[in-house]
């Protein structure tokens, strides 16, 4: 064989495929939500076949991570006003498989509701003590585990009176660049759930559901924390790569 | 966790990076998917801007490529997964826009990729954006300008109107390659659903 690896044909059947899940990410044009009115397409999306770009992506390493990145509460000299939780979970796959050593990257505002960003400028204080601003890999098993503390919710400009309820940014990769997802995490029985244009923007109950932590008993620690357990399910690769010959992906 | 019938969990929906997306995701190395200095290198910029031709100063541009002899460093490259002949060649690019919409992306061409039964694809990368109102990322894909013919023969760049097509192909400039990506409106780029 003198022919370059990288010319050799590539059997379509080999490649995994990772079939779109229909009615669970919001519409681009969520009018409720009003930053959507000039920045969602008004085209229609064309559909891109999953070829060799679409099942990878990047492989980034235990490198990016710094020893206290996962312990939002320990980056400072001091401790953080607030609430000190811990949220952990699992990132799998909709096939129920974990999604091991991948990156996953979280941000949020501080007990009082104010993120450290130049832009934030509702007039809440910020805690010399916190950043907001955390990663963690996944192990084997796909979990990972975040020491922070409780985000307060925070008032913005959508509509009269709007607040934000409270919520934590996740920001994951999986394996492949089909499975990339940015999230937030919200906390349960909110009461400002209701009047949330960016929260309500998923239109299936049971997906919005997802997207609640549950407060976690064996996760809470005696006279320390309290536990919220959030999994995180991300697109999958069929069952088998030599199913559905008629399930063509073009 | 719910599951549905079957013991399944279901996919956990999309929601907007927000206009806070800097603290986390702005990587001092993001933009680099080759290190400086490397030969071939160029830089892929442009402006984010929306429906009223505006620039988006919170938006997240990321990409995603193969290296310049068409592999990926990935175990479901079915020819194996293989560090790539640039050294330090890292495939994925992260930049966050500037005050005026801006990004850019160190890179070095991508090489022809295979596609279906053989089938060669133009040379070309994967690219991102989220931003505050974009509750779920939009994608598109970016062609290189002096690729007529690979691109001619592309059956992606092919199935878009010919009308629209040129928004997909970047063009060169005295820093590299520029690519402007419109949301909304005049001269919207064309985004996929994978």
């Amino acid at each position: 064989m003198t022919q370059h690896p990288s010319q050799g044909p590539v059997e379509h059947g080999a490649l995994p495929h990772y079939p779109p899940v229909e009615g669970v990410h919001p519409p681009l044009d969520s009018p409720g939500y009003g930053s959507t009115a000039l920045r969602h397409p008004r085209e229609p999306l064309q559909l891109l076949p999953q070829r060799l770009t679409e099942v990878t992506g990047p492989v980034l390493g235990e490198g990016r991570l710094g020893q206290l990145d996962h312990d939002l509460t320990r980056q400072h000299d001091g401790e953080p006003q607030g609430q000190r939780i811990i949220v952990a979970g699992r990132v799998l796959d909709v096939g129920g498989r974990p999604v091991p050593h991948t990156l996953v990257e979280i941000w949020q505002a501080n007990a009082a509701g104010r993120y450290r960003h130049a832009a934030d400028s509702w007039p809440a204080p910020l805690d010399p003590s916190f950043s907001g601003v955390g990663r963690a890999m996944t192990d084997a098993e796909g979990r990972y585990r975040f020491v922070t503390v409780r985000p307060g919710a925070y008032p913005w400009g959508n509509h009269t009176n709007a607040w934000r309820p409270a919520h934590i940014h996740f920001s994951l990769f999986g394996r492949a660049f089909t499975q990339r997802l940015v999230t937030q995490m919200y906390f349960p029985d909110d009461p400002l759930f209701s009047q949330d244009p960016i929260f309500n923007a998923v239109t299936d109950p049971a997906a919005r559901a997802r997207m609640v932590a549950a407060y976690d008993h064996r996760l809470t620690e005696e006279k320390w924390a309290i536990g919220f357990r959030f999994d995180l399910v991300l697109r999958g690769p069929s069952a088998s790569v030599f199913e559905g010959e008629d399930d063509h992906d073009d | 966790m719910t599951t549905d019938a079957a013991g399944l969990p279901g996919l956990t929906p999309s929601q907007t990076v927000g206009p806070f997306l800097h603290l986390a995701l702005r990587w001092e190395d993001g933009p680099f998917v080759v290190p400086e200095g490397t030969p071939g290198s160029f830089w892929l910029h442009g402006t984010v801007t929306d429906g009223a031709g505006a620039p988006c100063p919170d938006a997240l541009v990321e990409t995603w490529q193969a290296d310049p002899d068409g592999r990926f460093d990935h175990p479901d490259d079915p020819r194996g997964a293989v560090a790539s002949s640039v050294p330090g060649f890292r495939g994925f690019g992260r930049c966050d826009t500037d005050a005026d919409g801006r990004y850019r992306i160190l890179l070095v061409r991508p090489g022809a990729v295979p596609g279906e039964d053989g089938a060669m694809q133009a040379p070309h990368l994967d690219l991102s954006v989220f931003a505050r109102g974009l509750l779920d990322r939009v994608v598109t894909r970016v062609y290189l300008p002096d690729e007529a013919d690979a691109n001619a023969a592309d059956p992606v760049l092919q199935s878009v109107d010919p009308d629209r097509r040129g928004t997909l192909v970047a063009r060169a400039d005295d820093e590299g390659l520029r690519f402007d990506v419109r949301l909304q409106g005049d001269g919207e780029t064309v985004f996929f659903v994978l």
